[in-house]
C-alpha cells in the first residue's frame, strides 16, 4: 500500500530501527509501515472507535488526550515523536510542542498552512474564515481552533530553540511545486518539520 | 431457564478437579500439604497445546465462566458476555480454562473443605492466600494440562490483578496479558470499603470467629451486608438511577422503615442470594487478598521496575464511570509499562454501568477485545 505523500515525507525522515511515538495515530497506518522497517513504538489517539484497525495493524495503540500532554513518558524516550495534521486542534500547542521536545530526541510536525494564498484570498477579500481542501470545516464546527502559518511556526521553533532540521511543504495533493519551493508560505497548503531541540 | 440453549454459548458443561498432592508454600509462610482445584474448560485445546488462555476470576467470581450446568439453570456463567463460539474469546479458536480459586468456596481447596491434617473444616483456619499463591497454582494445573505457555492470561477486577501478577512472575508462561478494570494495589478507599464489609461479617453473632459451620449457623446478617456495600461499589450512581430511581415498590410512601423503595428490595435480593452461594470466611480471604496485592512494593514503590520482567504484549482496558478501578487507576498500570518500555494497549470504554460494565456486552468493549483476541489467534496460527 503507498502512504499518502506526507506520511511518505515523515516516513523517509525516519531511520530504521528507530523509536517513535506518533501523536493522533489514527487507524495506525503510518506506524505499521514504520514497523515493517522495525521501527516501535506507541500510537497515542483519542478516539478509540479507531482502536480495531490499530490492533489489526499490529500496532500498539494508547488511548490518550494530548492535550493533557505527555507526562506518562520520560524525557528523551524516544528517537523521534510525530504529530501529523493534529497540531491545530490542540488547545496548548506550545506547551505540546514542549512535550514532544521533552520526549522525543527529534519532533516530526505537520500543519495545515493558514498563510496559504486561498486562505487570504478568503478572509482578506471575502472576509469570511478560509475554507479549503486542507481545512474543510466551516469555523463553527472546526476541531482547528489554532490555526497558524508556516510563518508563525517558525517563529515559534526560534522562540523556543527548537532548530529545523528538515521542511517539507507540498500542496493538498502533497505535492511540491516550483512556485511552493520559491513562496512556501504564500503556496503552499501542509507543511511537515522535522525540529530538534538545539540544547540536545 | 433456557428453551434450547443459544447458538453462541458452550453450551451445557461441567466443572473438573485437579488434585495436587504435592505441598505448596504460600507466601504467608504456611503450606497446603496437598490442594484440589475445580476448573472448567471450554473449546479444545489443539495438538501443540498452544492455544490455550487461562481466565482469572474476581473477588466473587469461581471457575463457571461460561456455558450452563444443565438445562434448569436460570443464569449461564459470570462471563458468557465474553466466551463463546464468535465471541471476544472465541471457543472455535481458543481451549478456554477458567479455575475456581484457592480459598474459594466452589469446591477448591478453602475455608470449606476439610483440612487432611485435622480432619476438620478448615474454616478460619485456612491460611490467606495471595494473588501471587494463585498464580503458582494456576501454573500447576497449566503444567497438568500440558501448557507451558497460555496464548493469553485474562481477567478483570481481582481477575485483573492476576494477569498483571501472570505477566510478572511467570513472563514465558504467556504470550498475552488483559487486565481489564483492575488496579496495581488497592487505594485506602478501597481497603477501607474491604474493612466495612469484613466488620460487617466478624460482627454477626452467628459468626463464631469464623467457626460457624460448627455451630451449625452461618453469618446472614454479615455477609449479605458485606454484599450490598459491595454492589454499590461496583455501579454507578448513573447505572443505579437508570434501573431503579426512587421508584416505590407499593407506589406510595409508607412512613416506615420496611423496604419501599425499589433499590432497598434489589439489594435484599442480591444480598440474600449472595448468603445461599458464597461463604462468608472465603469472602473474609478474598478481600484480604485484595488489600495485600502491590507487585510493586518489592520495588520500593517503583511499578515499572517491577514490570521489567514482562514479555507478553498487553491489553488494558477500563470504564468511564468505574469509580472502584477507575481508568486513572488502569492508567498506573499502562504508564508503568510505558516507562518500562513495555508492550502495551490501552482503551478507555465509554460505559455508565460502573466497575460491573467488565461483564456486560458493550459493544466499543467487545470490539476491540474480539480484535484483540484475534491478533492473538493469528499469532499462534489457529
Amino acid at each position: 500500500m503507498t502512504l499518502r505523500l506526507d506520511l511518505q515525507i515523515i516516513s523517509d525522515w525516519i531511520p530504521d530501527g528507530s523509536r517513535v511515538l506518533d501523536l493522533g495515530c489514527g487507524n495506525g497506518t503510518l506506524l505499521n509501515h514504520l514497523q515493517q522497517r522495525g521501527i516501535t513504538g506507541y500510537g497515542l489517539e483519542i478516539d478509540n472507535s479507531k482502536f480495531p484497525d490499530c490492533l489489526r495493524a499490529g500496532i500498539q495503540v494508547i488511548q490518550a488526550d494530548l492535550d493533557d500532554g505527555l507526562r506518562q513518558f520520560a524525557d528523551h524516550s524516544f528517537d523521534y515523536v510525530i504529530l501529523s495534521q493534529t497540531l491545530q486542534a490542540i488547545k496548548r500547542p506550545d506547551f505540546l510542542l514542549h512535550e514532544i521536545m521533552r520526549v522525543g530526541q527529534h519532533g516530526i510536525i505537520g500543519f495545515p498552512n493558514f498563510g496559504h494564498w486561498r486562505c487570504r484570498l478568503q478572509l482578506g477579500l471575502g472576509g469570511h474564515m478560509p475554507v479549503s481542501k486542507s481545512l474543510p470545516n466551516a469555523w463553527f464546527e472546526t476541531p482547528n481552533i489554532h490555526l497558524c502559518t508556516i510563518k508563525d511556526f517558525e517563529k515559534l521553533c526560534a522562540a523556543n530553540r527548537y532548530n529545523v532540521l528538515g521542511r517539507s511543504v507540498v500542496n493538498h495533493a502533497y505535492k511540491d511545486t516550483p512556485a511552493i519551493r520559491l513562496l512556501p508560505n504564500l503556496f503552499g497548503e501542509t507543511a511537515v518539520y522535522l525540529i530538534q531541540n538545539i540544547a540536545s | 431457564m433456557p428453551d434450547s440453549l443459544p447458538a453462541d454459548s458452550v453450551g451445557i458443561v461441567a466443572p473438573h478437579t485437579l488434585h495436587v498432592k504435592t505441598p505448596l508454600t504460600l507466601d504467608c509462610g504456611r503450606t497446603l500439604p496437598e490442594f484440589t482445584l475445580i476448573y472448567e474448560t471450554y473449546g479444545q485445546l489443539n495438538a501443540d497445546k498452544s492455544n490455550a488462555v487461562l481466565i482469572c476470576h474476581a473477588l466473587s467470581g469461581d471457575h463457571h465462566a461460561a456455558g450452563y450446568h444443565d438445562l434448569d439453570d436460570r443464569k449461564p456463567g459470570w462471563w458468557e458476555s465474553a466466551i463463546g463460539p464468535g465471541k471476544a474469546i472465541d471457543t472455535n479458536h481458543f481451549f478456554v480454562v477458567c479455575p475456581n480459586n484457592l480459598g474459594g468456596c466452589k469446591g477448591s481447596t478453602g475455608p470449606t473443605t476439610i483440612n487432611p491434617e485435622t480432619g476438620q473444616v478448615y474454616g478460619p483456619d485456612f491460611p490467606i492466600v495471595t494473588v501471587n499463591d494463585w498464580v503458582n497454582s494456576q501454573a500447576i494445573l497449566a503444567d497438568t494440562l500440558g501448557v507451558s505457555q497460555w496464548a493469553a492470561v485474562i481477567g478483570g477486577s481481582l481477575g485483573g490483578m492476576q494477569a498483571l501478577q501472570w505477566a510478572i512472575s511467570l513472563p514465558n508462561r504467556l504470550r498475552h496479558a488483559l487486565i481489564i478494570a483492575a488496579a496495581p494495589k488497592l487505594s485506602a478507599q478501597n481497603i477501607a470499603f474491604n474493612e466495612v464489609a469484613r466488620t460487617a461479617i466478624k460482627s454477626d453473632p452467628d459468626f463464631h470467629d469464623g467457626h460457624y459451620a460448627a455451630h451449625n449457623t452461618l453469618p446472614r446478617q454479615g455477609l449479605g451486608l458485606a454484599r450490598m456495600l459491595g454492589h454499590i461499589t461496583y455501579l454507578s450512581d448513573e447505572a443505579m438511577g437508570q434501573k431503579f430511581g426512587r421508584e416505590l415498590r407499593s407506589g406510595a410512601i409508607q412512613y416506615g422503615y420496611g423496604v419501599e423503595f425499589q433499590i432497598e428490595s434489589y439489594l435484599r435480593y442480591q444480598s440474600s442470594s449472595f448468603v445461599e452461594r458464597f461463604d462468608a470466611n472465603t469472602y473474609l480471604l478474598m478481600t484480604k487478598s485484595l488489600d495485600y496485592f502491590d507487585p510493586a512494593k518489592a520495588f520500593n514503590d517503583d511499578l515499572s521496575a517491577a514490570m521489567q520482567p514482562i514479555t507478553a504484549k498487553t491489553l488494558v482496558m477500563s470504564f468511564t464511570s468505574d469509580w472502584r478501578f477507575s481508568p486513572l487507576r488502569s492508567l498506573e498500570i499502562v504508564n508503568a509499562m510505558l516507562t518500562a518500555g513495555k508492550q502495551v494497549s490501552y482503551a478507555e470504554i465509554e460505559a455508565n454501568q460502573g466497575h460491573d460494565a467488565f461483564l456486560m456486552p458493550i459493544p466499543r468493549y467487545m470490539e476491540i477485545f474480539s480484535t484483540y483476541m484475534q491478533q492473538v489467534a493469528r499469532e499462534v496460527n489457529l
